[in-house]
């Protein structure tokens, strides 16, 4: 052991580095028009090869720059350069819908372009095999990107659903309702719940209808999950009504033994709608009597 | 509680039910299923509802598992089975968890037991501490 450098570089680790920055850099023009030809082949022109070239030059400039002063610890801070390049390739891939395999070949193409042939000195081989070595792992880091750009988008796109599938609409002077749409899970009956309550403040209402007609399957967590909702309502001292019972789902809904108890259900939106107005009406006459 | 297993014939699909969306899929699945045997609009939304309860039993009580299904034959009816399986904690007294209302949960009690009532054959294996065993079958009218 004739001594580490900065831990983990040995004088060996150093002299590959030394001599692929030598390869690079010296053949600079004609390994990076290889890099770009195995990319392109394989994006097959659904990106701009003026775009791909540049992206590519800036990586491998930072790749030389890396391997110069960093070695191949490629997560040192040598490659803070080539991170945040392959990040954002990364990123732009996965927003743009680019498959894994589109995304990682931009880093692992970049592998075969010093693929040693049988004129090949040893210790270019070993060059190109810690060269590889470290494409690999670029490659991996790269597909973590991406998925977790993918995750974010999937997220965010089920954040954007969930606001949008649970509208509460004003029907009649004191009457609102929520037209359900999909499956009703406990993150959603928390949103509709939510947003349901405070309209009915908002609008000074007393009558809420929950439609069910777009829910496929009422199973005991969706009628739970209603049961509270109609619960919190009553607690602000509105009314609850359960529209669009389709007679598919009250043959389940009684099959499974749920009770619905005193909630009063109705066929369609629209029976529940003059049900609510028939209530309020009374109330107002009562009212007018009153004054 | 029933006859003889039905098995999922060949080209039976198996999904993994380990988060909420699991429970989606297997529904949707179900439903796929259910409407390529031509069952009724009332037995399809049964079988669906029935997987809809079954799957999420798995999830919650169970801590995750597989859902098997396909179609199946018996002399010359075809029907719709779904088998759920879990290696969890077992279910300690069946009667009682087949019991209306009961629940070692926050649900209504009505799963299990409402399963049973929507499905044509329901069999039901489990052991304390290995695991529990739920097959369920729809037959075309």
């Amino acid at each position: 052991m004739t001594g580490m450098r900065e831990g983990v570089t040995s004088v060996a680790e150093q002299e590959i580095s030394t001599r692929l920055v030598e390869l690079l850099t010296q053949q600079r023009e004609s390994l990076g028009a290889a890099w770009l030809e195995n990319v392109s082949a394989t994006l097959r022109g659904r990106i701009s090869v003026a775009e791909l070239d540049r992206e590519l030059r800036e990586l491998y400039s930072a790749l030389v720059d890396g391997l110069r002063t960093g070695g191949f610890d490629w997560q040192g801070d040598s490659y803070a350069e080539v991170r945040a390049l392959l990040g954002e390739l990364s990123r732009n891939r996965a927003r743009q819908g680019f498959s894994p395999t589109e995304t990682a070949v931009s880093v692992l193409a970049g592998k075969e372009i010093l693929e040693p042939t049988t004129e090949t000195s040893a210790e270019d081989i070993q060059a190109y095999l810690r060269l590889s070595r470290l494409m690999d792992a670029l490659g991996l880091y790269t597909l973590e990107v991406y998925a977790k750009t993918r995750e974010e988008i999937i997220s965010a796109q089920s954040e954007q659903l969930m606001e949008l599938s649970t509208p509460v609409v004003k029907l009649w002077e004191g009457v609102v309702a929520v037209p359900l749409v999909g499956t009703l899970d406990s993150a959603r009956t928390q949103v509709v719940m939510e947003k349901l309550l405070q309209t009915l403040v908002d609008t000074g209402s007393d009558q809420a209808i929950i439609d069910i007609t777009g829910v496929p399957a009422v199973d005991t967590e969706v009628a739970q999950h209603l049961l509270k909702t109609v619960v919190a309502a009553r607690l602000m001292g509105a009314e609850c009504t359960i529209s669009g019972i389709r007679p598919q789902i009250a043959q389940t809904i009684v099959a499974l033994g749920i009770q619905f108890g005193d909630i009063v259900t109705k066929a369609t939106l629209a029976d529940a709608l003059k049900h609510a107005l028939r209530r309020n009406s009374v109330d107002l006459g009562r009212a007018g009597g009153a004054a | 509680m029933s006859g003889p297993r039905p098995v999922p014939d060949a080209d039976h699909e198996t999904i993994t039910i380990e988060s909420n969306d699991d429970v989606v899929r297997a529904r949707q699945l179900v439903r796929t299923l259910a409407q390529r045997c031509k069952l009724s609009l009332v037995d399809q939304t049964k079988l669906v509802t029935a997987a809809s309860e079954l799957a999420r039993n798995t999830l919650v009580y169970g801590g995750g598992g597989v859902m098997r299904t396909g179609l199946v034959r018996r002399d010359s009816r075809v029907g719709v089975t779904a088998v759920f399986e879990d290696s969890g904690p077992g279910i300690p007294d069946l009667d009682l968890a087949l019991t209306d209302g009961w629940t070692s949960g926050g649900g209504l009690g009505l799963g299990l037991s409402g399963a049973r009532r929507l499905v044509d054959d329901f069999t039901l294996d489990t052991e304390v501490g290995r695991g529990t065993q739920v097959a369920v079958t729809k037959w075309a009218r």
